[in-house]
């Protein structure tokens, strides 16, 4: 397991560091893909740079970090390789913890059709997924703080999934500060932890509120330090609006691989606000339904929640959709019951292939225009909405299939479709 | 950081001392030695100043000095031999002026490419405070429409201009009074304001009706409160800079329709006088064409115990030699503005024309008709300058003719011009339409002084801006700002403002570089024409630039020997203005057509999405029973009428 382990990363580090030393690492760090107004380098260099010039950096709408991360790279980076490196390390612990998690999660649907020996695997897995995936490293050349709060939300599921309470609630308002959507992660983090602690789901038990309080209190508390510590640093509340209004508002409409730039760029200035409320709540709003759904299956909702996150959030970035993706080699009992992740795989490499083609010919060549890459990132979408769907499906087909049986016969004895009602 | 702070008061401080050289300047700039006014003008001035700041004695004794030269001059005219020059002004006035005053003269420069630069200045002072007394109901000379719009809006100064073109700085020289193309306006506040921006919004919507220009499309996106660049003009000793506004509009389109309501402020109007001259036909038909409003609060007497209002009117326009359609060389009143001049103003207390004669002391490049006697001297832009001067007051200048059609007779020869201490230009360099980079270019033609200039860039906040990657190189080398105000844009709320201050080493060009990033904007947001661009407005450079006749190292020219031994302490730098060019920035657009097209489509995804999910957690999986033929259930519903069990 180390051996292999080890060499990936080493494929990994060195994939990396070629990029990055190539030509290529400046063109890669200017894609709209890899890098949103919210994760730029660029825009964390300018913040750096205000900060020297005496200037506060959220008086401007250039830097939208939150300021713990700009005082980590106040002190920590001067240099880009250092944070190059940095940022590969994060990545290698985010390895590594998905390993420990996959180590240990698979266990709950070890039923029938798993074999030991494939667990053994997954982890390695998981790590190649994510390491190797091409989204990963170019976010990771491009230098993109993508990398870093996805760190925080994979040292969250690990510190989840080992049970530990209190770092889970750390890590969890951590990963909210750094931008708000990872909130909806506290509902699946609630019932992995309350399902290890054999503490039953019950709105009528005292010991189930007891729980949810115990935890929304270190949540709060730590997001409450981190909140006042930000302000002690900066000595003004500036970056609320500038951070978590920038995320809510979605005032800068550069293009994304999202559905917000386009949409609000042609909105009707009346209906803008009312737009811009359905679009958030969309992304909150599956939180309720799904954790009904799946409460016998956390990290599966866990991994719904980061899908549904990457896919309707208001600046997405390449390294959002591979966080979630690093889940799939789990779901690999799942693939019999896939129905269309052939198309959905072509489209999705497709649309990868087609951003950049698309960008050229409207920014650069001239001869096309903006409607060319927002149907790309229509289709994009689609074919992520498509494929979470289906997981979603092979999920609940396997579920149903461990409950009544794998082959199903009608009431005649002649063999049985399922469907949904 | 106390490095930082040091430095900045440092820079301050020169920067007041900058202030106090423009202030007498710009009294000083288009008068000349034997006017009246300016002499009372200068000491007044000093005087403002020392009691803003004693330990200034320097700014003083300059002052005096360069007072003291131009008592002198007469004596050293080269060409003016025969020229008595009527000195009045040695003796200050005794006699109680008027409450009100007005004086205009015509500048007319011929410039070496052969065309003829024509400066109008108009300027009406009055006594009175609009400060003490709430209402001021008697107007005379003073516009009532800018007097009312002073004491409403407690304004200190103002100053507006409307140009239509861009002043050629390398050949044309310096102009006398600089602006950038399009509108601009700054304005100086009384400090006793409290609400500036609610203040400086009304004032700009009152200010577009005056002028009938688009001035109400100045709003907090393209106003900047610049620290350094523009300081108050007139006395007072506010340099507050929360009470300064400055916002240009680029893309302002100058034509008669502002040229008339300007014409309206004049005393005569458009009836009597040098004004007579203005006929909008001519003027729009030129390569040039600069109008503005100065207004500003200046000393009444040698005390500057009482203040009067200043409102200085000046027009400039550059007639093109190949414009106006005949190849000759060969300039006058009537060809240029289609009129002749007959009276003076009958208000006006002053009634000039120049004509600017320096390089042409023995008439080799151009002949004047008719000849004038009077011949007159000033240090305008840090040269000596000499004009011919012809007063429209006294009866004689009209001659028998009982009218004034000067005549400029150009000759082949053309000299070489000096070329301007100072210029700059500034264009966009990248491709495509997601990045940029804006490349400012100083230029310091100075053979051996190096001196600081202040630059002032707006830029709108669509065109993001990166601090960082700021570079300033002038001969190769890194030349680090000593002084840089650095204020972010916020989305459709302010633009970037950025003001350092550059050393230009002597006889460099100093390269500026920034890069920007263009933003897409909402579809609402772009102008009627998204494909044509969007304007920049013009980086302002202010300088004190070391005097020519400071340069002027050749000691062929007959001097007194006592004068000559020490460099010329006479005039060492004077003020100057430079405006680069307007940017046009194309950004990337979205398609106009299409809103409903869009709202459909993403809102489709967003239901393919929602109902999905809403699918498979609704529902439950069930064993697929096939439904009954068409046939059996027809059947069944006759059984279930007839009563009979169904199949």
């Amino acid at each position: 397991m180390a051996a292999p382990l080890t060499l990936l990363l080493l494929v990994a580090v060195t994939v990396r560091a070629a990029l990055f030393r190539s030509s290529l690492s400046e063109l890669i760090s200017e894609r709209v893909e890899v890098v949103s107004p919210l994760t730029a380098w660029k825009r964390v260099i300018e913040g750096l740079a205000l900060l020297d010039l005496g200037v506060s950096p959220y008086s401007g709408d250039v830097f939208h970090e939150t300021p713990l991360t700009i005082y980590l790279f106040h002190f920590l980076v001067d240099y880009a390789e250092v944070t190059f490196m940095v940022s590969v390390k994060k990545n290698v612990f985010r390895k590594q913890k998905f390993a420990l998690e996959a180590d240990r999660y698979p266990l709950d649907c070890l039923e029938l059709i798993r074999s030991p020996k494939e667990m053994y695997y997954i982890p390695l897995k998981v790590a190649m997924f994510y390491l190797l995936n091409p989204f990963t490293i170019l976010s990771c050349v491009a230098k993109s703080t993508c990398g870093l709060n996805n760190a925080i939300i994979a040292l969250f599921i690990l510190s989840t999934i080992k049970g530990n309470v209190l770092l889970s609630a750390i890590f969890l308002s951590l990963a909210t500060y750094q931008s708000i959507y990872p909130l909806t992660l506290c509902a699946p983090a609630l019932l992995y932890l309350m399902q290890r602690q054999y503490i039953p789901v019950n709105f009528r038990r005292a010991s189930f509120w007891w729980f949810i309080v115990q935890y929304a209190f270190m949540y709060l508390g730590s997001l409450f330090v981190i909140i006042c510590l930000s302000f002690f640093l900066l000595g003004s509340w500036d970056y609320l609006p500038s951070v978590y209004g920038f995320i809510l508002s979605v005032p800068d409409l550069t293009p994304n691989i999202g559905l917000f730039w386009y949409f609000f760029a042609e909105m009707f200035e009346h209906f803008r606000l009312f737009f811009l409320c359905v679009f958030q709540i969309n992304v909150f709003f599956y939180t309720i339904p799904l954790s009904i759904k799946l409460k016998e299956h956390p990290v599966f909702l866990i991994f719904m929640q980061l899908a549904v996150i990457s896919i309707f959030k208001s600046y997405p970035t390449v390294g959002d959709i591979s966080l979630y993706m690093a889940f799939l080699p789990v779901w690999s009992h799942l693939h019999r019951f896939l129905r269309n992740i052939f198309l959905v795989s072509c489209v999705l490499l497709a649309c990868s292939a087609l951003f950049p083609v698309l960008w050229h010919l409207w920014i650069y060549a001239g001869s096309a225009n903006s409607n060319f890459y927002y149907a790309i990132t229509l289709l994009f979408n689609v074919a992520q909405i498509l494929l979470v769907s289906d997981y979603f499906y092979a999920f609940l087909r396997r579920e149903h299939h461990l409950t009544y049986g794998l082959y199903l016969k009608r009431k005649d004895g002649s063999e049985a479709t399922l469907v949904l009602k | 950081m106390a490095a930082h702070r040091c430095s900045f008061s440092a820079v301050l401080f020169a920067l007041w001392g900058l202030s106090l050289l423009t202030v007498a300047r710009g009294q000083e700039a288009t008068l000349e030695g034997n006017d009246r006014t300016a002499v009372v003008d200068n000491p007044e001035s000093v005087a403002g100043a020392a009691e803003q700041a004693a330990g200034q004695p320097a700014a003083e004794d300059r002052r005096w000095e360069a007072t003291a030269v131009e008592e002198v001059s007469p004596t050293e005219a080269g060409g003016g031999s025969d020229s008595p020059a009527p000195k009045p002004a040695a003796s200050p006035p005794s006699v109680p002026r008027p409450k009100d005053d007005f004086q205009e003269e015509l500048v007319i420069r011929p410039l070496h490419s052969g065309d003829i630069y024509t400066s109008f200045q108009f300027r009406t002072l009055w006594e009175t405070d609009f400060t003490r007394e709430n209402k001021v109901s008697h107007y005379r000379l003073f516009p009532k429409s800018l007097g009312q719009v002073i004491s409403k809006f407690s304004v200190r100064e103002l100053h507006i201009s409307f140009t239509q073109g861009y002043w050629r700085t390398m050949q044309w020289g310096q102009p006398y009074l600089p602006s950038p193309p399009g509108a601009e306006l700054w304005v100086w506040f009384q400090d006793s304001l409290t609400d500036v921006d609610g203040t400086w919004k009304e004032l700009t919507n009152v200010l577009s009706g005056i002028f009938c220009a688009s001035l109400n499309f100045i709003d907090s996106t393209n106003t900047v409160q610049p620290s350094a660049s523009f300081k108050p003009l007139g006395i007072g000793n506010v340099t507050d800079h929360r009470f300064l506004r400055y916002a240009t509009l680029p893309r302002e389109i100058v034509c008669t329709e502002n040229l008339t309501p300007w014409k309206k402020l004049l005393p005569c109007g458009s009836k009597a006088g040098l004004a007579v001259l203005l006929k909008s036909e001519k003027l729009f038909h030129s390569s040039f064409h600069s109008q503005a409003v100065h207004i500003r609060p200046v000393c009444k007497d040698d005390q500057c115990k009482t203040t009067s209002w200043e409102l200085r009117q000046t027009l400039n326009v550059v007639f093109d030699l190949h414009n106006s359609g005949q190849g000759k060389n060969e300039w006058s009143l009537f060809k240029m503005f289609s009129r002749t001049l007959t009276e003076a103003c009958p208000v006006a207390s002053s009634s000039k024309i120049y004509i600017d004669i320096t390089d042409n002391s023995q008439g080799e490049q151009f002949e004047l008709s008719p000849a004038t006697p009077l011949l007159s001297q000033a240090v305008v832009l840090g040269d000596r300058r000499t004009f011919s001067v012809y007063d429209l007051t006294q009866q004689i200048t009209f001659g028998t003719m009982r009218s004034l059609n000067l005549l400029i007779r150009g000759k082949s020869s053309q000299g070489d011009m000096l070329r301007p201490l100072l210029h700059a230009e500034r264009y966009v360099a990248g491709y495509g339409l997601q990045t940029g980079e804006i490349h400012t270019l100083m230029y310091n033609n100075h053979p051996y002084r190096s001196f600081p200039v202040l630059l002032l860039d707006s830029v709108p906040w669509y065109l993001r801006l990166y601090i960082h990657t700021l570079t300033v190189t002038s001969k190769g080398k890194d030349n680090k700002p000593s002084y840089i105000h650095y204020q972010p844009s916020k989305d459709r709320v302010r633009p970037h403002l950025l003001e350092m201050l550059v050393q230009l080493p002597p006889n460099s060009v100093t390269e500026v570089t920034l890069q920007f990033e263009r933003a897409l904007l909402k579809w609402t947001e772009y102008t009627p024409d998204p494909n044509h661009g969007f304007y920049v407005g013009s980086s302002v450079i202010s300088s004190l630039v070391p005097s020519i006749v400071a340069m002027d190292t050749n000691n062929s020219r007959e001097r007194p020997l006592f004068s000559s031994f020490f460099p010329s302490k006479e005039e060492s730098s004077y003020f100057v203005r430079v405006y680069t060019e307007p940017l046009l920035v194309n950004l990337p657009t979205p398609d106009f057509s299409m809103p409903y097209n869009v709202i459909c489509l993403t809102c489709t995804v967003v239901a393919v999405g929602y109902g999905s999910l809403y699918n498979l957690l609704t529902r439950s999986f069930q064993i697929e029973e096939p439904s009954p033929g068409l046939a059996k259930r027809i059947a069944n519903i006759i059984r279930k009428m007839r009563g009979v069990p169904p199949l």
